[in-house]
């Protein structure tokens, strides 16, 4: 079956299995495997996309179910010659050491940065109506995002330096 | 050039002469832009064309024999290539640095959950739907999976010094106890993943490994082909933690499947699989045993356990590894037992033995203080032996007093209160401490450096499993040759490459590390002699080679490309000196007195482990390691069926690695300055085990100390606690 999806800005028209999920379309189709597969149950937060600027697990999503959809996947955040700021600020603060868990950990945190300049609030938010970015505040959102090499420390170092970089 | 080097005696501290200043500084990683923007190629990141798919299949049964499959029923399927089963397909990893073909089964089944075919199909969707529907036929026997039960035991001779029985029998005061710890997985975030292809009869195989020289003759044994026509490609691993010691069955069944198809096959294991195969960390049933005088001289120390494995696999976690040679007494003695049961292999996870052995030791340590009325801290500082307590040998470098006395000043021990007074509303709070150990050593290794101009390259075999061997190797160059780290580039993970000790035992560093060390000097020497003086009178810096009142730039000395190669091996000071690392932990825990809950809110480790090669992934190390011994005290568990042995736990969200809400922002490190000249030749000691080693004792500490009750099952689960809470 085909699919229509946006991806990085790019058009694609995917031809594909109908028990495919997004997570192996990125990955082998559309040849974007930085997007990671760590579990393909939804247990690790490895393979974090944006999909229409929200953070989901594309190990959960099937393609077929996500035609018209926009997606943004770690290629489309920076390179390795232009990063974006919590790129910078990861590699700055070592805020990984294998790198697997890496590409949803920036993810899922663009997504986190955006959520509380939206004024989400969250499990741990003091105010219903908006969330300052404590400690607390950037472990409870990320906490989806599994890292074995438990850089957790680090990371979130990396998302409060980028965060106030943006301020 | 080659240069062969036999670690005879302590070396010169060349690294503290040279002038570059790059060794040690906290260096980003030059891989770090790779890792985040995605572009960093692991294992499974590859799909080269024509690629098929592998998914295993698992055994369902505890012990017996495959008697059929219905391979038409999923012949039928749209996409399925084929069902392959091979005599040469392996029953799990090979242990560290075998060398040598795991056990091959046949059609013999040794544990639930084995691999015991793979699947292969056009794509990953049809490969995994036909691997689930695949019926297999079995006769199946009476298995023992428990070790608690199972009559097939070995029990080796104990570990003694001086006359235990004796010393125990006449201690004033006495701690006997039990305590007991599940099994763990390693749970790299990257599935154990690879992928073959075969030119002619050359097979390529790309694999989520850590030790590349190893596991290329694994796989050639495998095959039953010459080594000389494997070549393993790792460049990239998505964590390791002893789990990619040794090659995979997804490993020796993509490249036996590979040579069928005459096409490149990828196996990438499913979590599930990752969970039932790849080798575990024992359970263990410990018994410590600690005698004192009244005034807090430990007399008798005894630490004995039991642990499991599989028939076939040698491996037994070194339980009582680091309680040998941290304390002393007038007699020791350490025996284990091994049971035999069919289930899941165990083998190397990161610290094997001072991981779940120092949880019980060190608690056992803090329940000895209590009972005399002591501050653990003057405990364990009045208790440190002159010599390794069994062997005699010193120590080569060992400042754990210090680290001892610096971590307490740090954390504000001298304010600890009494035990079970502090609280917060519902939340009790306490703080805990314990040594940290973990044995260092060194393996053979070599490397290649050439250098062009101001440009060097370093190859090696060696892998960067998260370590940052790539930013190490490159300062270690760029300190010897005088360089900008960013002139040089790292090769790694390639088995065509010089062969190094690979990622394990937190040894890589040391040992690929002064192998690169001795290729660089090689180098010094070759310019020295170019620009006209003696190599010990030689200063590179920025480029520029100076010495004997001449100077001159790298780039005209050195106007075509030359290249050493070394090899490093342990000599006479691993028998002549005891090497370890050492530190001390510190945490500081709340304990829900109602839901039995515990958070840790704060932890301090301070840690000497010689020199520092780089100050910010060395730090990363001993993070990961401290947040690994808070999940062992309170969050990890596997769980198996006690019927038919099979893993129960088998996903993330049924084993509890630690996430981000579970660790405190407050995690501090502290390296304490050293250099171990007994070790290598760059100083240096094994870091990546050091963080765990302990660090789970101090929070087992700070909950007795919170709540005046004592756990001696791990991990102090809620339930746990409750319990605990209500006795
Ligand atoms: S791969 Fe999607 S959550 Fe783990
Ligand atoms: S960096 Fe290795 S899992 Fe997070």
């Amino acid at each position: 079956m085909k699919t229509y999806l946006s991806v990085n800005a790019k058009s694609y028209a995917v031809e594909h299995d109908p028990r495919r999920t997004l997570l192996d379309t990125l990955r082998d189709d559309l040849g974007l495997p930085g997007t990671k597969k760590g579990c393909d149950h939804g247990q690790c937060g490895a393979c974090t996309i944006l999909l229409n600027g929200e953070r989901v697990n594309a190990c959960l999503c099937l393609t077929a179910m996500h035609d018209g959809d926009e997606i943004t996947t770690i290629e489309g955040i920076g390179s390795p010659e232009l990063l974006s700021e919590l790129q910078k600020a990861f590699v700055e603060k070592d805020g990984y050491q294998c790198g697997f868990c890496t590409p949803g950990q920036i993810m899922s945190a663009t997504a986190l940065l955006q959520e509380i300049a939206n004024g989400a609030p969250s499990y741990v938010s003091d105010d219903l109506d908006s969330a300052a970015l404590t400690d607390a505040e950037i472990a409870e959102r990320m906490s989806g995002n599994l890292c074995r090499c438990s850089a957790y420390p680090l990371i979130r170092e990396a998302i409060a330096m980028a965060a106030e970089g943006k301020e | 050039m080659k240069d062969h080097f036999t670690m005879d005696s302590p070396q010169p501290r060349l690294l503290d002469e040279t002038k570059q200043g790059v060794i040690g500084t906290p260096m980003d990683r030059p891989d770090g832009p790779r890792k985040v923007s995605g572009t960093a190629d692991y294992t499974a990141d590859h799909a080269p064309d024509g690629m098929a798919h592998g998914v295993l299949v698992r055994a369902t049964i505890a012990r017996g024999r495959i008697t059929g499959m219905d391979r038409d029923t999923v012949l039928g399927i749209d996409g399925v290539i084929d069902v392959i089963t091979d005599p040469r397909m392996i029953r799990n990893p090979a242990q560290g640095m075998a060398g040598s073909a795991p056990v091959q089964t046949g059609d013999e089944v040794h544990y639930h959950g084995q691999p015991i075919a793979l699947v292969v199909a056009e794509t990953f969707e049809a490969a995994r739907d036909a691997a689930q529907r695949l019926t297999v036929h079995y006769h199946a026997e009476a298995a023992a999976v428990s070790p608690e039960t199972t009559p097939d035991t070995e029990t080796d001779d104990p570990v003694t010094a001086g006359d235990f029985d004796s010393s125990w029998s006449a201690a004033e005061v006495q701690i006997d106890r039990a305590y007991t710890t599940p099994s763990q997985a390693a749970a790299a975030m990257e599935p154990h993943a690879a992928i073959a292809d075969w030119q002619g009869d050359h097979v390529t195989l790309r694999s989520a490994l850590q030790m590349v020289r190893f596991n290329k003759a694994e796989l050639a044994d495998t095959l039953g082909i010459d080594p000389s026509k494997v070549r393993i490609l790792a460049p990239f691993v998505g964590g390791g933690f002893g789990s990619k010691l040794g090659l995979g069955p997804e490993a020796a069944a993509a490249a036996i499947a590979a040579q069928k198809l005459g096409r490149p096959v990828r196996v990438v294991m499913t979590r599930q699989t990752v969970f039932d195969t790849v080798l575990r960390r024992s359970e263990t049933a410990q018994r410590v045993r600690l005698g004192a005088t009244k005034d807090g001289r430990i007399t008798a120390i005894s630490h004995d356990d039991r642990v499991s494995n599989i028939d076939g696999e040698g491996f037994a976690e070194p339980v009582s590894q680091a309680s040998q040679f941290l304390y002393g007494a007038d007699g020791l003695s350490f025996t284990q037992t091994v049971a035999r049961i069919a289930a899941t292999p165990a083998g190397s996870v990161r610290a094997p033995g001072e991981a779940v052995g120092m949880l019980a030791f060190e608690a056992a340590i803090d329940e000895l203080a209590d009972a005399l009325g002591m501050d653990p801290l003057e405990l364990r500082l009045k208790n440190l032996p002159e010599k390794h307590p069994i062997d005699g040998r010193p120590y080569s470098a060992r400042r754990l007093a210090d680290c001892l006395t610096e971590g307490a000043a740090r954390f504000g021990w001298a304010d600890r209160w009494q035990a079970g007074t502090r609280r917060e509303g519902d939340w009790l709070i306490g703080i805990g401490m314990a040594s940290a150990a973990r044995s260092n050593m060194l393996v053979k290794s070599s490397a290649r450096v050439r250098l062009t101009g101001d440009q060097a390259i370093v190859e090696t075999d060696m892998t960067d499993i998260g370590t940052g061997t790539y930013a190490i190797l490159a300062q270690i160059t760029a300190e010897m040759l005088g360089l900008p780290a960013a002139n040089v580039t790292v090769r790694l993970g390639d088995s065509d490459l010089p062969g190094a000790s690979g990622s394990g035992g937190s040894f890589g560093a040391n040992s690929a590390g002064s192998a690169v060390f001795l290729a660089a000097r090689k180098l010094r020497a070759e310019i020295a002699e170019r620009l006209g003086c003696d190599a010990e009178g030689l200063t590179l810096q920025n480029g520029q080679a100076r010495g004997d009142n001449r100077e001159a730039a790298l780039t005209e000395l050195v106007s075509e490309e030359i290249l050493a190669e070394a090899t490093i091996q342990k000599g006479k000071t691993a028998k002549s000196h005891f090497s370890s690392g050492f530190g001390a932990h510190f945490a500081e825990v709340a304990v829900n007195e109602w839901t039995g809950e515990i958070r840790v809110r704060r932890m301090l480790g301070v840690m000497s482990m010689g020199r520092i090669l780089n100050e910010k992934t060395a730090r990363s190390q001993a993070l990961g390691g401290m947040i690994w011994g808070i999940g062992a005290a309170l969050t990890e568990e596997m769980q198996s069926d006690p019927r038919d042995g099979h893993i129960v736990t088998r996903d993330l969200a049924n084993y509890h690695v630690p996430a981000h809400a579970d660790v405190p922002g407050d995690m501090q490190v502290v390296f304490l300055e050293e250099r171990d000249d007994w070790a290598n030749p760059i100083q240096t000691k094994g870091i990546g085990e050091l963080g765990i080693s302990g660090a789970g004792a101090a929070v087992i500490n700070a909950i007795s100390h919170a709540t005046s009750k004592r756990a001696y099952d791990y991990p102090v689960l809620p339930d746990r606690m409750v319990a605990l809470l209500e006795g």
